[in-house]
């Protein structure tokens, strides 16, 4: 892109030009590409083994393995997880990230160790996530990380040779976009349905060659992992990256964490991290806003993220689309998801809910999930699975007997991993059944082959899980008489 | 990456065009792990033919390919490249290439020269007359032989460079190496550090 933005070194600057100037190795000439120092590298087993053997092959070390910490998430089974992997091709990625994290000299946390995980869950849990620095991974959704203010880049495997390497990158600039969510949420709406919003309505490329700062009150209210939950979906609106400036509720988060710096540190990273917001006279090549009071629960009906609506509202009708490949998008999607136009949402039957994924699975969305289940049960007909981001996660969860209400509400408790967010380990759906996801993706087979794909919080996968078709939390309201007061999560 | 200067090794008369990747190299090879041991994998059903070209005893050692129009067009697979490599081919000739794989072999230090139709028409004839022999590919003059027949070829400048410096991406980013170390003296103490584990 010829107008990027990248800021010269003087003049006020947004929160992600600050972050990327302050990484600056070589500024590239004519068109050439930055290179960027990166802060830390998350490894898992999926995009390393031809990045290492390349290393291997050109008989280079990993430069800085004090930078780099690899974990096992993708296909890994989240029961029965002290058994030999069954699927051989899993279990081959995951022995041979093991060789090479033993070779390279890289921390590992493998299955069955406390601090495995989802890749995304566990560099913020051990504090190795924080303001100001670049992060990197072999995974699009590494903008989760910019819930911190940190640049969160997902990176191919060539690139995660090239970080192991250098631990620089050749990162072209990019441009910037202000998405500014003001006004307070209702009760039952969360960070998720102000992301799906959000892609609704910049749509899946709108975001880009951008790096998108999340900025506005209702953003500033919310904790971290709602801040987590939005950035991380920022790869579903095509940006690079997508943060959110540091404040009180990133500090209180870090502090204490195993790797948060400590005393002196601490005071002159708080000191860096608190000029790091983006100068008030800073201009952005774009700026989106939305007015957080409107939003209501929000859904996907469609095999695009950016194909979502409010819960209350029905199935669109491919005509009211202008744009004729924005109408052919919409008839594939309803025929992949066998819905007709004009059906309320509220009237589509669910065959599973997934609660899990990197998008939701941390310790809030679990207790968010609970907040709605407790003292119920699941409507016969669905299968329920909460699967943890990380063992961590699992065990705060069991600490706070979670576990029993998940089961007594009759879900699986799994351990923990990606689970059904993508179809690369056993847990998939079979062709045709239809899910309500916390996850990320609604595209075509995404969560097994032929398997249809709901985009939705923590809140409508508990409350779809009671009535058995997609449903608010405000459904239960009336039904029920439970109050979903204080489950902003 | 290896620098190269010339290239010598037994010459093979490829006589197909629009060879795409996936006869380089079939999909189904894609799941391994390592970026190595891709030769079992090089044009897989092609070989299955106990008369194709790279099965004949005259041609073992295959150095330098000479093909039709068209290589490598098709998919942007690597392991294109990566099966040539490990087979032991280290340059390719040809009209015309596709263009992600002309990329890609010049990221992986595999040479890939084009010359015109006929002149590739009259390296296959000279190779078929006494298979078995040998050709050079001469990176400095930008030049190709059989026997006492010399043709140039067309590299485009900075591939051309990174081949005879031996550069990959890396290669590169390492050439500011001292840069990126003077970047990390300066890096503050605050920052994540994954070892020691605490
Ligand atoms: S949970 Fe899903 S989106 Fe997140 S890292 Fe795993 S597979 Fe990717």
């Amino acid at each position: 892109m010829s107008d990027t933005a990248t800021a010269p070194s003087t003049g006020p600057k947004t929160l992600a030009e600050k972050v990327w100037n302050d990484h600056l190795v070589v500024k590239g000439e004519d068109g050439s590409p930055d290179l960027i120092y990166i802060d830390l590298h998350l490894v898992h087993e999926v995009t390393s083994p031809q990045a290492f053997d390349g290393l291997r092959q050109a008989g280079r070390p990993v430069r800085r393995p004090d930078l780099t910490i690899a974990t096992e998430d993708h296909n890994t089974p989240t029961l029965a997880i002290d058994r030999p992997i069954v699927d051989l091709t899993s279990r081959t990625q995951i022995e041979t990230l093991r060789t090479n994290c033993e070779e390279f000299g890289i921390r590992l946390h493998p299955l069955g160790d406390i601090e495995q995980g989802i890749v995304h869950v566990v560099g913020p849990q051990l504090g190795l996530t924080m303001p100001g620095i670049t992060v990197v991974c072999g995974d699009s959704h590494t903008s989760t990380h910019g819930a911190f203010g940190a640049m969160g880049i997902g990176i191919g495997t060539s690139e995660v040779e090239h970080v192991l390497a250098t631990q620089t990158l050749p990162l072209a600039p990019f441009k910037t976009m202000a998405i500014t969510v003001e006004g307070e949420l209702r009760p039952g709406v969360t960070a998720k349905d102000i992301i799906l919003a959000v892609i609704a309505k910049i749509g899946t490329g709108g975001g880009q060659g951008y790096v998108l700062e999340y900025r506005g009150s209702a953003i500033r209210a919310l904790s971290m992992d709602g801040r987590m939950t939005i950035c991380n979906m920022s790869i579903e609106a095509g940006a690079r990256a997508g943060m959110v400036a540091p404040d009180q509720t990133t500090y209180d988060y870090l502090k204490g964490r195993a790797h948060a710096p400590e005393g002196a540190d601490w005071d002159a990273a708080v000191a860096y991290w608190d000029t790091l917001a983006t100068d008030d006279d800073a201009v952005f090549d774009a700026e989106v806003y939305l007015d957080a009071s409107e939003l209501e629960p929000f859904v996907t009906w469609g095999t695009n993220p950016g194909q979502g609506i409010s819960l209350s509202e029905s199935v669109p009708s491919p005509d009211s689309y202008s744009d004729p490949n924005d109408r052919q998008a919409a008839e594939r999607a309803l025929e992949y998801m066998d819905l007709a136009a004009g059906t309320p949402m509220k009237d589509i039957k669910v065959d599973a809910v997934f609660m899990g994924s990197c998008t939701n699975s941390r310790i809030e969305d679990l207790r968010a999930f609970a907040s709605i289940v407790k003292g119920q049960k699941k409507a016969d007909h669905v299968r329920v699975m909460v699967v943890p981001g990380s063992a961590r996660v699992r065990l705060e969860a069991e600490a706070e007997g979670l576990d029993k209400v998940f089961e007594e509400f009759g879900a699986e408790w799994r351990f923990a991993g990606c689970s059904m967010c993508l179809g690369m380990n056993p847990d998939q759906l079979a062709p045709g059944e239809r899910c309500a996801s916390t996850s990320n993706r609604n595209f075509e087979g995404r969560q097994g082959k032929g398997g249809r794909t709901h985009l939705v919080s923590p809140l409508v996968a508990a409350a779809t899980a009671i009535r058995g078709t997609l449903s608010s939390p405000w459904d239960l309201a009336v039904s029920t008489g439970s109050t979903t007061e204080g489950v902003n999560a | 990456m290896d620098k190269i200067t010339t290239i010598t090794g037994v010459a093979v008369p490829f006589r197909r065009s629009n060879v795409d990747t996936d006869q380089i190299i079939p999909a189904v090879f894609l799941k391994r792990v390592t970026k190595t041991g891709y030769e079992d994998a090089l044009f897989h059903s092609w070989r299955q033919d106990p008369d194709f070209i790279l099965n004949r005893p005259e041609y073992q050692g295959a150095t330098v390919l000479f093909a039709g129009q068209d290589f490598g067009i098709g998919s942007s697979r690597e392991h294109a490249v990566w099966a040539l490599r490990d087979f032991g081919i280290t340059a390719v000739i040809a009209p015309r290439f596709g263009d992600i794989f002309r990329g890609n072999s010049g990221k992986q230090g595999l040479l890939v020269g084009t010359v015109d139709e006929e002149l590739v028409e009259k390296f296959w004839e000279l190779i078929e007359a006494e298979p078995g022999r040998a050709a050079t590919v001469d990176l400095v003059a930008r030049t190709v032989s059989v026997a006492d027949f010399t043709v140039p070829f067309d590299i485009d400048d900075y591939t051309r460079w990174r081949l005879l410096e031996g550069l990959d991406d890396i290669g590169l980013t390492l050439r500011d190496e001292a840069r990126i170390t003077q970047f990390e003296a300066a890096r503050e103490t605050w920052r994540p550090r994954t070892l020691p584990v605490r």
